[in-house]
């Protein structure tokens, strides 16, 4: 992918953006987007099935420790 | 970048804002410290995680969208105003300048000075929920006030162009408001629904004290919060800029440090400022809180957040009483509510922050009665109305309302609060007890080896 220059033998003052793929900035923030979004729903159904396993798991010995251990 | 001495300003700013969010990490570890120590050991991992998190969630949709909406959102509806799609255009996540761009050198440290100021005000919240909240549920507020209604804040009076500061007079130079009294007003919002800790309140309502795990990583995160606080402040300045590219009402050619109003301060105002405030917020909460460790340091951080509204302007020694005045304040207001309301601020951030921003703001409204809140010719003047409606909008409108009402949906879908039998197993127990059972799995098998050995 090029950034549109194969070279640095150029006036920076005429050099503006230098990334690769411009022209595609609202594609990449689409992309983006559905990353953020699906983190937390991935998160949110995880901890969901979680907390509701580890609602079960407590052995009673072992929470009275834990607590002990302030 | 034409011209030397714009290309030396462009790079001292640029350079100068880039010192100041490496200094405000800081805040972000000192949150976590604070946090961690405050929280039982049951729960220590998944606290810091809470708080960790936040800074991705809220750095990519800063990106996303926050700093779009500091730049369009100024006049949004208010007074005939509307969202400025011209301004924001440079801002938005698809525009060349928020990216690899030889043009623009300086919008991604801007960006990140805010966006620091975003994370600090997300972790402000996690503080007073910790121990009971789901991480899914604190991540939506985290997102909602870091790139949302703080930076909505912002834009309306933290912004040369705010309507707050046109019309109002709206003074707030180093956040008491826009950070502080938002954060606090949300975070009282969401632990109103969210409840008290289990054993927090005795059957007879008194509260009871629970008191850190670990004081010392408590003390080290708030020294570190005092440090990154001198980066926030650093960051709040136009470091240097003529009166030429301000255009405004100043006259001659004396370049200038300014707030972010553009009106003219010095490093060395908010230096004294700083100091001083930190030390009447610390010598009056060691006297009111009786040498109370905790309260003592806690009540430097309400000092200088109750005087940075005006520390641009206060003489030291005016910074100092204010810093002292706000303390005591605050921390009697914070053991009325608590008692009043059956409140836990696990942390005491609504007292330190939101408590602190709002008396700061109206005590700033008298001190600083008729300065002028900006450069630019038409702008009502700084005056106690203004100061009052002010921090009425960033404590209870953008702060506490929105808190209140995203926990209320969260709370009827049964989606804030963890279950109780996991609230007193501790949220770490599975991976604590995943950890000792390894631990004495590997234990066991080095002892195995051993023995085949001798």
């Amino acid at each position: 992918m090029s950034i549109g220059y194969d070279s640095w033998a150029v006036d920076l003052a005429e050099v503006g953006p230098v990334y690769p793929m411009q022209g595609w900035e609202i594609p990449m923030v689409i992309v983006g987007v559905i990353f953020w979004i699906g983190w937390h729903r991935i998160q949110f159904v995880r901890e969901g099935e979680h907390l509701e396993k580890a609602k079960k798991i407590g052995d009673a010995e072992k929470v009275a420790k834990t607590l002990e251990r302030y | 970048m034409d011209g030397n001495l714009n290309a030396l300003t462009t790079v001292f700013t640029e350079f100068y804002y880039w010192v100041t969010v490496v200094f405000m990490f800081l805040i972000h570890v000192g949150f976590c410290m604070y946090e961690v120590g405050a929280s039982r050991a049951r729960n220590h991992m998944h606290t810091l995680m809470k708080n960790v998190m936040i800074i991705p969630l809220v750095t990519v949709t800063f990106f996303f969208f926050g700093w779009w909406i500091y730049w369009a959102f100024p006049n949004f509806y208010i007074f005939g105003g509307s969202i400025d799609f011209d301004a924001g255009a440079a801002n938005t996540p698809w525009s060349p300048n928020m990216a690899t761009n030889l043009e623009d050198r300086i919008t991604g440290v801007f960006w990140a000075a805010f966006l620091l100021f975003s994370w600090t005000a997300a972790s402000i919240v996690s503080g007073s929920v910790i121990e009971r909240i789901r991480s899914s549920a604190l991540w939506v507020h985290a997102v909602l006030i870091g790139s949302v209604f703080w930076i909505i804040d912002a834009a309306w009076g933290w912004h040369w162009d705010g309507w707050m500061v046109k019309v109002l007079g709206y003074h707030d130079a180093y956040a008491s408001g826009v950070i502080h009294a938002i954060a606090g007003g949300y975070a009282l919002g969401v632990i109103m629904v969210l409840g008290p800790r289990i054993g927090k309140f005795a059957s007879d309502g008194t509260p009871r004290d629970i008191p850190p795990h670990n004081p010392w990583m408590l003390t080290i995160g708030i020294f570190l919060i005092y440090t990154g606080f001198w980066g926030f402040y650093a960051a709040c300045n136009v470091p240097i800029i003529s009166p030429e590219v301000i255009d405004g009402q100043i006259v001659g050619t004396t370049w200038t440090a300014t707030n972010i109003y553009l009106a003219p301060t010095t490093l060395s105002a908010i230096t004294f400022n700083f100091l001083m405030s930190l030390s009447g917020g610390l010598m009056a909460a060691y006297v009111v809180s009786k040498g109370d460790a905790f309260w003592t340091f806690s009540g430097g951080l309400a000092g200088i957040i109750t005087a940075s509204a005006g520390n641009d302007l206060y003489h030291p020694v005016q910074a100092m009483i204010v810093g002292a005045v706000g303390v005591v304040i605050v921390y009697k207001l914070h053991y009325w509510v608590e008692r009043k309301f059956k409140l836990d601020d696990a942390v005491g951030a609504v007292a330190v922050h939101g408590y602190s921003g709002v008396v700061g703001l109206i005590i700033a409204g008298f001190v600083l009665w008729g300065a002028p809140s900006s450069p630019y010719e038409g702008y009502a003047t700084v005056n106690p109305l203004g100061q009052a409606i002010g921090a009425f909008i960033m404590f209870f409108v953008l702060g506490f309302a929105p808190g209140w009402a995203v926990s209320k949906i969260q709370s009827a879908m049964g989606v804030l609060r963890i279950p109780e039998e996991v609230e007193l197993q501790g949220l770490d127990y599975a991976e604590h007890h995943a950890y000792e059972d390894a631990k004495s799995e590997i234990i066991a098998a080095d002892k195995a080896a051993l023995a085949q050995k001798t």
